[in-house]
């Protein structure tokens, strides 16, 4: 087949590559590639840690994170309360950094 | 040059094709482009048309705008994507060039944060974004507003649709059992996209609501699940036939929900010529219906009627409209016969979830 067969049922053309009988297609992704991040190691001990709370907004996600926060109290652990303003969109960037700052760790509640 | 279409595409291929910015994938001869496109993750689970540099070449054709330009930050990944981007989708999708701009303009409507895409895609709840076109472009690309308007067989309702979830799928990572985590999902996520039938109906139009002007070509995005119907073949007065449309809208999504999600009510020409043959005109529908959609919390407040969802017991004793102000959208569409109407239940609203949002559609 010519490189300018304008044969418009043929999956080859008019768009073939320069390489005979093969196709040139356009990614249609973003084509970024995800970064790996290492986990953060394993805390050996929670004695002394700051641990965050986040609720995000669901019914009874309180009642989860209250038993959590006496759980944690009663082995040694600070615990910061925070909340999502709404479960339907991701934690404002401002949320994640307070809690990034003030936190050694979080646990994120999902509820209903 | 000559006038030979073909050797036009294959000229344009091998002189603009190398100004497109997007990575080129060679399929081999021996490999069949449908199903490479499958194995890559391209596709929605329906198959797609190759995005060959000539058909997105072709594709770009159907705007103005500059294959460069950022339409949106698309979630939930919120990479930038630009109309080259949404091009190659909108070939996947099966779109013609002249569709592109409605595609542009429904994708700028869901990447806002008041449409908030991101919780649209992600939520556990089987929806996903509607798309209603008005506007004298609807029936210049030949969008259906009339027979089947929800349903199938028009290539501009239907691709429409499927090119935006393409490129949220696509662009944006918002892939099924990955950050879309839908329980049960809904037609809604694959293509929910049709036109309000403008020339039958005496009635302003959903744009003209939503403060455009008639002449304007506008889409706008409304998070909704699948349509469902309101069966009424005997209401011959307007005023049966609003409480009838008022009964079926009460359950929307929940009997026990109120004011705190939306709905669409996709009204029929023949249920609508009910209440112009009356004199009614769409503000009077508004107010006599919503005076129909007022609910005496004391039946929906949690254990009422032995059920355990509901408002909380402190809001008994209350009346309440099931939808807030503006959170019932009504569209005119459908084919000429049929007593029937169909009802799109929405999700959270307003700031907390999503807000109907317009956009005008440019060239």
């Amino acid at each position: 087949m010519s490189d300018t067969d304008p044969s418009p049922t043929s999956g080859h053309h008019p768009d073939a590559a320069k390489h005979s009988g093969t196709v040139m297609l356009l990614d249609p992704t973003s084509e970024a590639e995800s970064t790996a991040r290492v986990l953060t190691a394993r805390k050996p001990s929670l004695d002394g840690l700051t641990i965050g709370l986040l609720d995000i907004n669901k019914p009874r996600g309180d009642v989860f994170l209250d038993r959590l926060q006496q759980q944690l109290g009663h082995r040694g652990a600070t615990v910061l309360r925070f909340a999502k303003p709404t479960f339907t969109k991701p934690a404002p960037a401002d949320l994640r950094h307070e809690i990034a700052t003030q936190c050694d760790a979080v646990i994120e509640a999902l509820a209903d | 040059m000559t006038v030979d279409p073909g050797r036009i595409d294959a000229l344009r291929t091998r002189y603009d094709g190398w100004n497109m910015a997007s990575r080129r994938v060679e399929v081999g001869s021996l490999e069949d482009e449908a199903e490479a496109m499958f194995d890559r993750g391209w596709t929605d689970g329906l198959p797609v048309v190759a995005p060959t540099e000539a058909r997105v070449a072709r594709m770009l054709d159907g705007t103005t705008r500059s294959p460069g330009d950022v339409v949106a930050l698309v979630p939930p990944a919120l990479v930038e994507c630009t109309v080259e981007k949404v091009a190659v989708n909108a070939v996947m999708a099966g779109c013609r060039p002249e569709y592109l701009p409605v595609v542009l303009a429904a994708l700028g409507a869901i990447c806002t944060d008041e449409f908030n895409m991101h919780g649209v895609l992600a939520t556990t709840m089987g929806v996903g974004p509607v798309f209603v076109v008005n506007g004298p472009i609807a029936q210049r690309i030949g969008m259906n507003a009339g027979i089947n308007v929800l349903g199938h067989g028009n290539r501009a309702n239907l691709t429409i649709g499927r090119a935006v979830q393409l490129v949220v799928r696509n662009v944006g990572g918002g892939r099924p059992g990955e950050i879309d985590r839908a329980t049960h999902g809904s037609p809604a996520k694959l293509s929910f996209c049709f036109a309000e039938d403008e020339t039958t109906s005496p009635w302003t139009t959903l744009a003209e609501e939503r403060g455009f002007a008639r002449s304007a070509d506008v889409v706008t995005a409304f998070c909704g699940e699948a349509p469902r119907i309101v069966i009424d073949q005997h209401s011959r007065t307007a005023d049966s036939l609003v409480r009838s449309l008022a009964d079926g809208l009460r359950s929307t999504v929940s009997s026990r929900v109120v004011a705190a999600m939306d709905a669409m009510l996709v009204v029929s020409p023949e249920h609508l010529s009910r209440f112009s043959d009356a004199g009614w005109d769409r503000a009077r529908f508004m107010e006599e219906l919503g005076a129909h959609l007022m609910v005496d919390t004391d039946t929906i407040v949690t254990g009422a009627g032995g059920i355990e969802e509901g408002l909380p017991e402190a809001m008994a004793g209350l009346t309440l409209p099931k939808f807030r102000p503006g959170g019932l959208l009504v569209v005119h569409a459908g084919g000429p016969a049929g007593l029937f109407s169909s009802i799109v239940g929405g999700w959270v609203n307003g700031p907390m979830g999503s807000e109907p949002t317009s956009r005008e559609i440019t060239p």
